[in-house]
Formats: structure tokens, C-alpha cells, sequence
């Protein structure tokens, strides 16, 4: 081994207090950024999937224009078989048709506007989690029936309960007059009263009948089990369609918000990590810096020797890459036992329920180790303190051996 | 030998002198505290305007800070549950502080269609004035004007429900609802004025029409959905609603907005528990250097401490001098991170746009501009932190240093 | 051939608000292998002519020229490759890196020197067995007397071969027999490798051993004697 390796080594321990110390702040320091940063990974798929999941889903096929302006004529034309041709070639089961009206419904005591959804109730519920949140009666079953679910504030503000009829008027695809009467099968409790009170699904092929869509629909949704499968999978349905008027829009054209949010909430932890990050880089400057300076005797010794001041500028550098690689290594191996621990476990998160209510989450919070989360934090870290060591590393290339033995 | 009673004086001179003796690293560890001041004091600003935005956005959109309505009209919000118009003690209590603003409107479920298309909304029936009270904002008024009276006789939408609804400015559009009979009630109106909201969302979903003319549209006399009302500090509600549910009577149902929307209040005990921790993390980093700092500060001064000793200092001042400059540095630091953080953060308060992630906060219930709040508050927060903490993790090299044997520490090269 | 020759050296410091002079027009011509003392109290300048002759510090004006170098012109980095290759130096104290031990201290500068890690640790044990501590070779600084860590400093300067040893006060902190054992032997090695020796020095022990002795005081040379007779019991010659 070579002698530089073993001085800069021994150096680091001629002040072992000194040297735990600053390794200790960066040991917590790394500790703290994997479990934090696995926590916002965690909670970002879980935003991501707990809102995706009750109804817009991870992809949509509509027509080019039906985003922007959603109106009824902008259809995907034979939905049904778009959406089985997709099921086939791409072999994600996850894949249905629904369309969209607004109407007013009436019960016996009272009327409200809201908006309908038809869905072909066999493939429904691999793409929401709504059908599974039936709370009374069943789920719609067969394609065209004269059935309906709706939400449970819904049915409060209509005064209905399953086995009622309701009665609803809008208008059809070419703006003809629609209308139909339901009756309530089931009533859905998602927990989330937003949702609850404008729910209302009906079976897709009497949706088609009553709104005159023929064999159109306004949307084909997708959903898939990993967030890395939505770019390729976009790219193969689009292609799939060629020059049609219809697009593919992924998740963040559809809820542009949730994509932003996150941002926004990346960009604050962010600013927050770095102010530790920097805090920590301060620690390693003093330490090296008091470190060179008390050594200036033996520094002017070295450079009558023949030692180049880069030489022992580097000497310094590999003394805080060995400080550094500590902290690092023990910092991961902590905050990873301590997250893998976590991640298993689970972060009870009732303190904030209703905070999350709003993205759906809700129970527990499980934090995600990855290799990012793991390393990269630590690895700035490492980079932060290097930084910080190149201060007192430059001071040496100003050494004036002569001056440097006469010091005190 | 005399015991030797040193005076403040001396020892802060002491403390004072031995911080500057090794300049650069003093420097350094007051740079690094008032960084961790500041950003102390900075993070929970941001918090702070962040939260405070999101509530008053939400206060704003329920509105108000107490609400009063009939007991089954949460439930069912359709216009047979509805109350009389404020009399009497109620009256007097609104007309009064705490109170700055209050409005009695209808709000019921509608149906509005144009030409050519039809939307759900939320119709209410408001005077004005009292809107404007409440925290209606008349420049919001994009096009046209806002209502002229509670007997107006047009209506007013959102820029998006107009979008929507393909309709404009002069047009006219049917509402419809139910009246307390369940009879349909429907009335042609002429849209006199297009608003904008900060979110989208309430564009589309509240229209306005004068409180007289949607009584008599909803066949209601001088009755109303609810009473809304708002205070000056929504962090008081606690104090004064009561007297209101007092005034109103057990018959009605008061509730304060804590009630009305949990995630609002969530957020707020959120921002108190952030903060703390933020302060607490912050420092626990600033302690390892903090401690080192200290520790090489007694370590070159042994002989220097001996020679103290020897000349009949007790440990104990020892171990206050040394505790005096940790006080002195953390005072300056926290000193010069608070005036930072005031120089810094006073002059954002005017906003930060963040308008590229408008959409995103829009979710979480913000707008596009951001608000740093400075308190007092934090900055005490962080001060007391500081100081406490700062002071734990300097007992223990300042009560080596006081255990030092004279002898040995002499002897010592 | 000239070992050094030095032409007109001058140099001035500053100390508060006085002006010191350093070196004062001072010329000095020493041959090869010869073993010379500097001597004169604190301040006469002796540490300042010893270190400009190896290239630590640089006088205001005048020629210096080591072998075949002009010293006064190097560069930084020439001067560096110099004091490694072929000037070693002894201190008066802190000679050694104290984490590192006797061999290591050695080894230390090969690795500078660019000598193969296969070589360096025979080559360091053979350097202390010359100064006689071939079995204290593990042992820290800490754990040596004086006299000892200085003959490890010895070995460590002549380990690159030089041909000029440079020893500023090498006796100073060492009692009788170790300084004599310490000038002992630079002399034998002075004999056997015909290294040159130039010693700063106001201890009489070790000036009873040159052969030339120079004399300063406030940066200027005041005398200049060669003195015959048996090494250690060199007297001054009446002037």
C-alpha cells in the first residue's frame, strides 16, 4: 500500500474526536436524505397511482380535439374494437371504452346536472378502482342494460337508494334530444366526497343508444402496473392509430396538475437538501482547513524535501475523500437499514389523512429504496465536501517553506 | 492561595478574545449558523405564505369563516332547507366586531344551458355589497360588470363556464333548478358580467344572480341558504364563533371552517409540526461542527487552561468561559441569520411567481404567486432552538475543559 | 569542480516596523566534498545564506550556482526537483512526519522520488542500518530520543544519493553524546561518500570538526579559516 495512502489515513486519526465528528455530520446528513428522499419517492407513486387510479388512468385514446374542448361530436369512431385491437396487440388486458354526457338527472324529489360516464362494465374495473368501491347493491354487469351506479353523496342529494329509478335528459352526439331512465343498482363510497357527489356510470352499448353515439365512444383508457411502462407503451399505441385524428395523451396531459405538484414538491425538498448539504460542506471546510493549517510546520518540512505543493495539496484531498467515502458508506448503510426497515413496516400517516385525502392516499406510507435514493443523495454529499476541501487544498500552493517552518 | 473570584467582565473579554484568536475558523462556523438561521427562518416563511394562501383560498371558496345554515342543508342542499335572513341579536352580533364581513345568499344546485351546450352548476343568489364584504374581489370582473343590486335582474359567470357554455357577454341563458315543492323552476336571464377566479374550477361552478330575483325564480320568501361570514384573523375563529352558534340559536347549525373543510386544517397543523422539524434537522447538522469547533478550541489551549488553573481559576469559571463562547458565537450567528433572514425574505413578501407550475398548486388549492410570511413567531422559533440545543451540545467539551489536571495539561507540549 | 559558489548575495526582511538585514553583499566559494560550518549567533544571517544556497528562499540579488545550476534562476518546480534529487536537508527539529514511523519516513520520500515500490523498503532499511538504527525501523518519532530522530533525518536526506547535505542547527536540541554521535557521523559520511557538507551552527561541539570554518554576524561574513589538525579537536586559528 502506498505511503500516501497510510500518512493520509494516519493523518485523519491524529485528531480522531475531530475527524467522527465531522464524519458523524455527514453520516446523519446521509441517513437523513435516503430515508427522506425514499419517503418522497414512496408517496409520489402513491399520489401518482391513488389519483390515475379511480378514473383517468395512465394513457387515453380520444380524438385530437376532445381535451381542449370536450365536446360530444368529438368521438373515437368504433371504440369498442379500437379498444379490443389494443388489448390485443399490446397485451395489457387494462383497456376500455367509455363515453361522456352531461345530463340532468332527476329523481322523484330532485334534479342536478351531472355528467355520465358509459363503460363497457367488464373491462371497467381493470382500469378504476371505482367499480370496486361499490358500497351498496352491485356494479353494473351486463353491456346494456338500463342500469346505473352512482356516488354516495349523489344518491344523498338525489334521495335515492339502490332499486330507484332515475330520469335523464341531455343531448346525443348530433345534439338531438337524449334521454333515458336508469335504475339505480349500486351506489359507490369512494370516501372522497368530490367524487362521491358527481359519480354516475352506465353501461356503454345503452349509454351509445341513448346519447345516438352509434358505434363511437370519447375516450379509450389504458392503464398499466409501472409508471416506466407509460412512455413506450404511448409510442406503440400511437403508432398503432397512424395519421387518424386521434391522439394518445399520457397522464400529464390529462391531469397536468398532479405531474406540477410533484415538481413543486420535488423543487422544495430540494432547496431543503441543499441547505444541509451545504451546512455539511461548512463542517468538512473547518475541519480540513484547521487540519492543514496545524500541519504548516511539517508542510514546510515536506516541501524542503523536494514535495511539490500539489503534491500535498492532493495529500489533502485524499485525506477528505477518505473522510468522505466514510460518511457515505456508513450514511447509506443507516438510512438504508433504517428505510428498508421503514419500507416494510410502513409510516403510519393518520397525522395528515386529510391532507392526502385530497391525492387518495391513505393508511400507510411506504417508503421506496431505489438506487437513486439510496446513493444519490450521499453522493452530493461526498461531491459537497470535495468541494469543500479544495479551499484549504489551495492554501497549500501558496506555502512558503521558509515562512511555513518559522510558524508557530 | 485566595480563591479567585474573576468578574463577568473578564471572562466575556476572555471568551471574545479566544473566539478571534483563531479567526478563519470562527468565521466559518458563524458563517455556516447563520446560514442555518436564515434558511430556518426562510423555510418555515415559505411554509408559512403557502399555508396561508391555502387557506384563504379555501376560505374563499367556501366562503367565509363561519357558516350558518339549516341542519339538513350540508346533506341536502337543495332549497327547501332554507333559513330566514339575519334578525334580531344575530343581526346586531354581525353588524359588529369581530366580524368584518357577512353575506346572506342562496346557494342551490342548477342547471345552466346555452344554445349550445348545458352545465351543472352552483347558483347563488347574493347582494353584492355583502358579497364584496365577504371577499368577493370586483376587479375579478372581467368583462361586463358585477352585479348592481340583490334585485339585479342579470347574471353573472365564470370565463370558463362562458368558454364551455360558447356563450357571451349580453347573451342569454336559462337556469333552472327546483323550487321547495320540487316543481321546476326555470327563468330566462341575460348575462351582464364574466369573472375570472384564481381557479378554473370555480369558474365553471359558481354563478351569480341577485338574491331578489332568484327568491322569487325559487318561490322563497326573504330566505336564504346560508350565512356566511368572516373575521379579520382566521387563526382566531375559535374565540368568537361560539358567540355567533349563540346567537343563531340551536335550531340552526353554526360551524366554523375548521369544520367545513379538514384539509384546511390539516394543513395548518401540518405547517406547525414542518416547522419544527425543519429547525430541529437544520441544527442537529450545525451541531457537529458546532461541537468540533468547540472541542479543537479547548484542545490547543490545555497549557493555557492549566496555567489557569494554576493560578487558582476554579473549574467551574473555566467551564463557563468556555460555555460564554459558545453563547457569544451562537448570538452572533443567530443575530446575523435573523437580520438576513428580514433582509431577505421582507422585500418576497411582495410574491414569487412560480407561474410555471401553476397547475400543479392549483391542485393543491394555490395560485400561481407565492407569499413568503415572515413571522415573529419562527424567528423566536428558531432563536430558542438554537440557543438551547446549541447550549446542550456545548456542556460537554466546556465541562472537559474544566477537568482538566493542571499538572498534566502544563506538562503537555 | 565548485560545489557552490555564491556571488554577492543579498537580502533584506521586515519585522514589524525594522528593517533586517539578511544577507549583506555576502560571496562564498565551497568545493566539492568539503565539510564547512556556518557559524554566528541568532540572526547573523547563516540560516538565510543556508537556505538560498538550497533553493528554499530567494535573495533579493546576486548568483548562486549549485553544481552545474544557476539556483537563483530555477523555477518552482525545478527548485522542487533539486532539493529531491540531489540537496538533503536536516532541521534543527520536527524533521519527521510523526504518524509515519522511522522506515516509513524514509520510504515517504522515495515514493516522491519516483522509486519502485520494490525497492523502497529494502532500500530504506539499508539507509538505517548506515545511521545505526536498522531495528528501530517501526517505531514513531514519538518513540525516539532526539539524537535518534535526527540520524533517521540523516538517512532520510541521503537516501536520493545527493551530493550536498544541508543541516540548519542539527545539534540544538540533543544532548552531548548524541550530538557528537550526530556530527560523527556527517563526517564519516562526508569520507566515505564525499558528500558535501555545509552546517549551520553556533554549537562549539560540532564546530571542533570542520576543517572550514566561516563566521558571520548581521548577514555579513567576518571570517573565513581552514583549520588542520585532528578531527573533533579543531581549534580556531588566532586571527
Amino acid at each position: 500500500m502506498s505511503v500516501t495512502l497510510r500518512l493520509a489515513w494516519r493523518n485523519l486519526w491524529r485528531h480522531g474526536r475531530r475527524t467522527w465528528l465531522t464524519v458523524g455530520a455527514m453520516v446523519f446528513c446521509n441517513a437523513l436524505l435516503v430515508f427522506l428522499i425514499s419517503s418522497q419517492l414512496g408517496s409520489y407513486a402513491m399520489m401518482i397511482d391513488g389519483t390515475l387510479g379511480f378514473l383517468t388512468g395512465h394513457l387515453q385514446v380520444q380524438e385530437q380535439r376532445y381535451n381542449e374542448e370536450s365536446k360530444m361530436r368529438y368521438t373515437v369512431p368504433d371504440g369498442i374494437a379500437v379498444a379490443k385491437a389494443l388489448r390485443d396487440s399490446t397485451g395489457n388486458p387494462a383497456i376500455a371504452a367509455r363515453g361522456s354526457a352531461f345530463a340532468l338527472a332527476s329523481s322523484e324529489d330532485r334534479s342536478f346536472g351531472i355528467q355520465i360516464l358509459g363503460v363497457q362494465p367488464q373491462f371497467e374495473s381493470a382500469v378504476s378502482t371505482l367499480p370496486g368501491l361499490i358500497d351498496q347493491g352491485r356494479y353494473l354487469q351486463s353491456s346494456d342494460a338500463a342500469e346505473i351506479v352512482i356516488g354516495t353523496v349523489l344518491a344523498r342529494n338525489l334521495k335515492i337508494g339502490v332499486g330507484d329509478e332515475i330520469t335523464f335528459l341531455g343531448s346525443g352526439r348530433d345534439d338531438s334530444f337524449a334521454a333515458g331512465i336508469a335504475t339505480v343498482v349500486g351506489i359507490i363510497n369512494s370516501g372522497i366526497t368530490d367524487v362521491d357527489r358527481a359519480i354516475a356510470e352506465i353501461p356503454l352499448n345503452y349509454f351509445q343508444s341513448i346519447f345516438a353515439m352509434e358505434d363511437d365512444v370519447h375516450s379509450i383508457v389504458v392503464k398499466v402496473d409501472d409508471l416506466d411502462k407509460v412512455a413506450p407503451l404511448k409510442k406503440q399505441i400511437q403508432s398503432q392509430l397512424g395519421d387518424s385524428s386521434l391522439t394518445v395523451l399520457d397522464w400529464n396531459q390529462l391531469q397536468p396538475g398532479l405531474g406540477q405538484a410533484i415538481q413543486a414538491d420535488m423543487f422544495s425538498s430540494f432547496l431543503t437538501y441543499a441547505v444541509l448539504i451545504v451546512l455539511v460542506a461548512f463542517s468538512v471546510l473547518n475541519t480540513q482547513l484547521m487540519s492543514v493549517l496545524e500541519r504548516t510546520r511539517e508542510f514546510g518540512v515536506m516541501t524542503a524535501l523536494g514535495v511539490r505543493p500539489g503534491q500535498l495539496g492532493r495529500l489533502v484531498l485524499l485525506e477528505t475523500a477518505i473522510m468522505s467515502s466514510l460518511g457515505l458508506l456508513l450514511g447509506c448503510v443507516a438510512g438504508g437499514l433504517l428505510t428498508a426497515y421503514l419500507a416494510h413496516t410502513g409510516i403510519s400517516l393518520d397525522a395528515m389523512k386529510e391532507a392526502l385525502e385530497r391525492y387518495n392516499i391513505e393508511g400507510r406510507l411506504y417508503p421506496q429504496l431505489s438506487i437513486i435514493s439510496l446513493f444519490g443523495g450521499p453522493l452530493i454529499v461526498f461531491v459537497g465536501g470535495m468541494l469543500a476541501a479544495i479551499y484549504p487544498a489551495l492554501r497549500l500552493h501558496t506555502l512558503q517553506p521558509v515562512a511555513a517552518m518559522r510558524a508557530v | 492561595m485566595a480563591d479567585y473570584q474573576p468578574a463577568a467582565g473578564i471572562l466575556f473579554t476572555l471568551a471574545w478574545r479566544n473566539l478571534w484568536r483563531n479567526h478563519r475558523r470562527t468565521l466559518i462556523m458563524l458563517i455556516a449558523i447563520v446560514i442555518g438561521v436564515w434558511a430556518m427562518i426562510l423555510f418555515s416563511s415559505l411554509m408559512a405564505g403557502m399555508v396561508d394562501e391555502m387557506v384563504r383560498g379555501g376560505l374563499r371558496t367556501l366562503p367565509g369563516e363561519v357558516q350558518i345554515h339549516h341542519p339538513d342543508y350540508r346533506d341536502d342542499p337543495s332549497i327547501a332547507n332554507s333559513i330566514d335572513a339575519p334578525q334580531g341579536a344575530l343581526l346586531e352580533r354581525l353588524n359588529n366586531p369581530p366580524v368584518t364581513g357577512w353575506a346572506a345568499r342562496i346557494k342551490v344546485p342548477a342547471m345552466i344551458s346555452s344554445e349550445r351546450a348545458n352545465r351543472g352548476i352552483q347558483l347563488l343568489g347574493v347582494d353584492p355589497a355583502q358579497e364584496v364584504s365577504l371577499g368577493f374581489d370586483p376587479t375579478n370582473i372581467v368583462e361586463g360588470r358585477f352585479l348592481e343590486g340583490p334585485d339585479d335582474k342579470g347574471l353573472v359567470i365564470g370565463r370558463k363556464l362562458a368558454e364551455r357554455l360558447e356563450t357571451r357577454l349580453g347573451k342569454r341563458v336559462v337556469i333552472m333548478s327546483q323550487d321547495p315543492d320540487n316543481n321546476v323552476a326555470d327563468r330566462g336571464i341575460r348575462v351582464v358580467g364574466i369573472y375570472q377566479a384564481r381557479l378554473q374550477a370555480t369558474e365553471e361552478l359558481n354563478v351569480y344572480g341577485g338574491l331578489e330575483t332568484l327568491q322569487k325564480m325559487l318561490n322563497v320568501d326573504n330566505q336564504v341558504s346560508e350565512i356566511a361570514i368572516t373575521g379579520d384573523d382566521f387563526r382566531q375563529v375559535a374565540s368568537w364563533w361560539p358567540q355567533i352558534q349563540q346567537a343563531t340559536g340551536p335550531e340552526l347549525e353554526t360551524v366554523p371552517w375548521m369544520e367545513l373543510d379538514g384539509y384546511l386544517e390539516s394543513m395548518m397543523k401540518m405547517q406547525t409540526s414542518f416547522n419544527v422539524i425543519i429547525t430541529v434537522v437544520i441544527f442537529l447538522t450545525l451541531s457537529f461542527g458546532l461541537v468540533n469547533t468547540l472541542v479543537m478550541a479547548v484542545f490547543e489551549r490545555v497549557r493555557e487552561i492549566g496555567l489557569m488553573m494554576a493560578l487558582g481559576m476554579r473549574p467551574g469559571w473555566i467551564m463557563y468561559q468556555v460555555l460564554l463562547e459558545s453563547i457569544i458565537l451562537l448570538g452572533l450567528g443567530l443575530l446575523l441569520g435573523n437580520l438576513l433572514a428580514v433582509a431577505t425574505i421582507l422585500p418576497l413578501e411582495d410574491g414569487i411567481d412560480i407561474s410555471a407550475l401553476a397547475k400543479g398548486l392549483e391542485m393543491a388549492g394555490m395560485g400561481s404567486t407565492l407569499y413568503p410570511s415572515l413571522r415573529l413567531s419562527d424567528m423566536v422559533l428558531s432563536t430558542v432552538v438554537v440557543l438551547v440545543l446549541g447550549l446542550l451540545a456545548s456542556l460537554l467539551p466546556a465541562w472537559r475543559a474544566s477537568r482538566y489536571n493542571p499538572i498534566q495539561a502544563l506538562a503537555r507540549t | 569542480m565548485t560545489a557552490i559558489r555564491c556571488s554577492q548575495l543579498n537580502k533584506t526582511f521586515t519585522q514589524g516596523d525594522q528593517i533586517i538585514c539578511g544577507l549583506d553583499d555576502v560571496s562564498i566559494d565551497i568545493e566539492e566534498g568539503s565539510f564547512v560550518c556556518l557559524s554566528g549567533p541568532s540572526g547573523s544571517g547563516k540560516t538565510t545564506l543556508l537556505n538560498a544556497m538550497g533553493g528554499l528562499d530567494k535573495p533579493d540579488s546576486g548568483e548562486i550556482q549549485v553544481g552545474d545550476k544557476r539556483v537563483d534562476l530555477l523555477g518552482k518546480s525545478d527548485l522542487a526537483d533539486m532539493r529531491l534529487h540531489s540537496i538533503g536537508f536536516v532541521f534543527q527539529a520536527y524533521n519527521l512526519i510523526p504518524v509515519l514511523t522511522a522506515r516509513e519516513n524514509i520510504e515517504f520520500v522515495m515514493q516522491i522520488q519516483g522509486v519502485p515500490t520494490a525497492q523502497r523498503r529494502d532500500k530504506a532499511i539499508a539507509m538505517l542500518e548506515e545511521v545505526g538504527l536498522a531495528d528501530h525501523e517501526d517505531r514513531l518519532p514519538s518513540q525516539l530520543s532526539g539524537g535518534q530522530q535526527q540520524r533517521v533525518a540523516v538517512a532520510r536526506a541521503i537516501v536520493s544519493g545527493p551530493t550536498l547535505v544541508l543541516a540548519d542547527e542539527p545539534t540544538a536540541n540533543l544532548d552531548s553524546t548524541s550530538a557528537t554521535q550526530l556530527i560523527e557521523l556527517f563526517v564519516a559520511l562526508n569520507r566515505e561518500r564525499g558528500i558535501t557538507f555545509v552546517i549551520a551552527t553556533h554549537d562549539t561541539r560540532v564546530m571542533a570538526y570542520c576543517p572550514r570554518l566561516i563566521r558571520m554576524e548581521d548577514g555579513k561574513i567576518i571570517s573565513d579559516e581552514e583549520r588542520t589538525g585532528k578531527s573533533g579537536e579543531l581549534q580556531p586559528q588566532p586571527s
